[in-house]
């Protein structure tokens, strides 16, 4: 019953989606695909912005759409965030958040106050939405859709509208949801970025098709992940703050099978973090490295190789006990190694992103 | 300065614009509703229908009113049969020609308010627990509020400069049907040009007046969130 049962069967002209799909219950599913690979599509299908012909949508068992029974979208439980925020330009920030919030009867279980407080806009209450910046108006945007006390938060690409310093702004207060929210979020980005910061699972789309799915870890350390992720293929491993180096300003993550030092966050050692490790700043040598300015050198056995979007390059898997890297090698480098599957190695990591 | 008679039917003439004003935003407001949302066939057809007032000679559709609501056409006999007799020559007859003749004026400046709004408050509002009725008073009028605004000085001032339907309609009844532009007509049909010039001047104030309010206001500076 904790499950979310989705089918929708659309065809537009110039558009298919055909999309069948048992999503988590909980966690952030993030729908990841290239712009017009039906993701937002399927997000307002979800919502009931669109009705597919054919459908069946059930969630944690009560029928949202299912043949002739059809639930309108003000009655669904759901809390939405556009890419533009979309705020009332007519109510202040306080009546923007109640306005859903006053509509959606008693059971809150996130309470105006909490949204206020998870998106830090305690101080915007009284302003009207022409006078804040794009960032905060996404913020009361999400937290708007929040006060409703939504039983699932659907986001549609909530910072694609967004330049690089906003995004910046408003990521941790993502990741607060993230660790704090009980309800299921599923998110859409275009960003592998974005997907490795929040997500736990990932639902790859191409052509109003699913491509590939799962949990978050296990699927980006496919080899054959069908969407092209280019300069984004890579890693994300779930570690923990080990050590901290004063000294030096590092930080030791320790994760199933190994740890990597990187830059100091300033985080607690015992903190749970997110680190994420791309192909292309991990190398693998078969000797010692011997004297190397790359200080992350660990023992590990080749898995899988397999080619990458470039015919120079090859991508290759290896594990460290539990966990798995991605390293991206030119073919000539993996053919004159010899580097086949059961290859002991030694893999270089070149930098490491940490994610709270 | 103005006489009695002038101040009759310039009151008259109020009376008379500021009804068909409130009558047509109740029936305006859905129509304009329906025209800017519909994907029909039909719209383009009831778009040009609801135009029709604006190209059409003022005395051809009185012409077609007198003939539906006299006591031979279908208006007439249902309002005789609800025992209210016939509406031609009175002044609850100039209203109903009113809203017909003003109808574009109320009904053009709502819907292309209503299509500048777009579909996505809509969305953001059935995503925020509201029903559809719900949003149309609590997002659509607020949105709307300027477009209300025009709607309602244009259709009442249309309905003053009124005089070919009023002819037909109305004819020339003093404190029944005599409106100032009636009253301006007979003055100088009397050769009674001053008395021409006083109420002619009134109603160019007046005209002056309303459009620059309007043109006022749209030039605000419009914020947008």
């Amino acid at each position: 019953m904790e499950s979310v049962e989705a089918r929708f069967k659309l065809d537009w002209p110039g558009f298919a989606l055909d999309f069948d799909l048992k999503l988590p219950g909980r966690g952030v599913t993030a729908l990841f695909g290239h712009s017009g690979s039906g993701k937002t599509t399927l997000l307002r299908c979800i919502a009931g912005l669109e009705r597919p012909a054919q459908g069946r949508f059930v969630f944690k068992g009560s029928i949202w759409q299912d043949g002739n029974t059809w639930l309108p979208t003000h009655q669904r439980p759901i809390g939405y965030v556009f890419q533009e925020a979309s705020l009332f330009p007519h109510l202040s920030v306080l009546d923007n958040l109640r306005y859903g919030q006053k509509r959606s009867g008693g059971a809150n279980r996130v309470s105006l106050d909490t949204a206020i407080e998870l998106l830090g806009i305690g101080h915007l209450l009284e302003r009207k939405p022409d006078s804040l910046s794009g960032g905060e108006r996404q913020r009361v945007g999400i937290a708007r859709a929040l006060a409703v006390g939504p039983e699932i938060l659907l986001m549609d690409e909530p910072l694609a509208a967004l330049d690089l310093k906003r995004k910046q702004e408003i990521l941790p207060y993502l990741e607060r949801l993230h660790d704090e929210l009980d309800i299921p979020v599923i998110y859409v980005s275009h960003s592998p970025d974005e997907v490795a910061r929040l997500a736990d699972h990932i639902v790859a789309m191409d052509g109003g098709r699913v491509v590939a799915h799962g949990p978050l870890g296990e699927t980006l350390a496919r080899l054959d992940l069908p969407i092209r992720l280019g300069e984004d293929a890579g890693v994300v491993l779930d570690a923990t703050i080990g050590e901290i180096d004063a000294q030096w300003h590092l930080a030791r993550v320790d994760f199933p099978g190994g740890s990597l030092w990187t830059r100091d966050h300033e985080l607690p050692v015992g903190r749970k973090v997110r680190v994420r490790v791309l192909a292309r700043d991990v190398s693998l040598t078969l000797d010692d490295p011997g004297r190397s300015s790359i200080q992350n050198v660990h023992p590990a056995v080749v898995e899988a190789v397999a080619d990458d979007d470039h015919p120079a390059n090859r991508l290759v898997r290896v594990t460290l006990g539990e966990s798995r890297l991605l390293s991206r090698l030119t073919r000539r480098a993996v053919d004159q190694l010899g580097i086949v599957p059961g290859l002991p190695v030694r893999v270089q990591v070149k930098s490491v992103a940490l994610m709270e | 300065m103005l006489t009695e008679t002038d101040l009759q039917a310039i009151w008259l003439t109020v009376r008379l614009a500021a009804l068909t004003t409130f009558i047509l935003f109740f029936i305006g407001t859905p129509i304009a509703w329906w025209l800017a949302r519909t994907r029909s066939w039909w719209k383009g057809p009831c778009g040009a229908v609801v135009a029709l007032p604006l190209v059409l000679p003022p005395s051809v559709l009185g012409f077609y009113l007198l003939l539906a609501m006299g006591p031979n056409g279908p208006v007439g006999q249902l309002t005789q049969s609800l025992g209210l007799g016939t509406l031609p020559f009175t002044f609850w007859g100039l209203v109903v020609a009113s809203v017909f003749y003003s109808l574009p004026f109320m009904v053009q400046p709502l819907q292309n308010a209503f299509e500048a709004i777009g579909e996505r408050p809509l969305e953001v509002a059935a995503t925020l627990r509201a029903s559809p009725f719900d949003t149309f008073f609590s997002v659509v009028l607020p949105l709307a509020k300027p477009g209300f605004f025009t709607a309602g000085i244009l259709s009442f001032a249309h309905t003053v400069g009124e005089f070919g339907v009023v002819l037909m309609i109305g004819g020339n009844i003093p404190g029944v049907t005599r409106v100032a532009s009636v009253q301006i007509y007979d003055h100088v049909e009397a050769m009674e040009y001053a008395d021409a010039h006083r109420l002619s001047a009134v109603m160019l104030a007046f005209s002056f007046a309303v459009l620059l309010s309007m043109y006022l206001r749209r030039n605000q500076p419009r914020k947008e969130a």
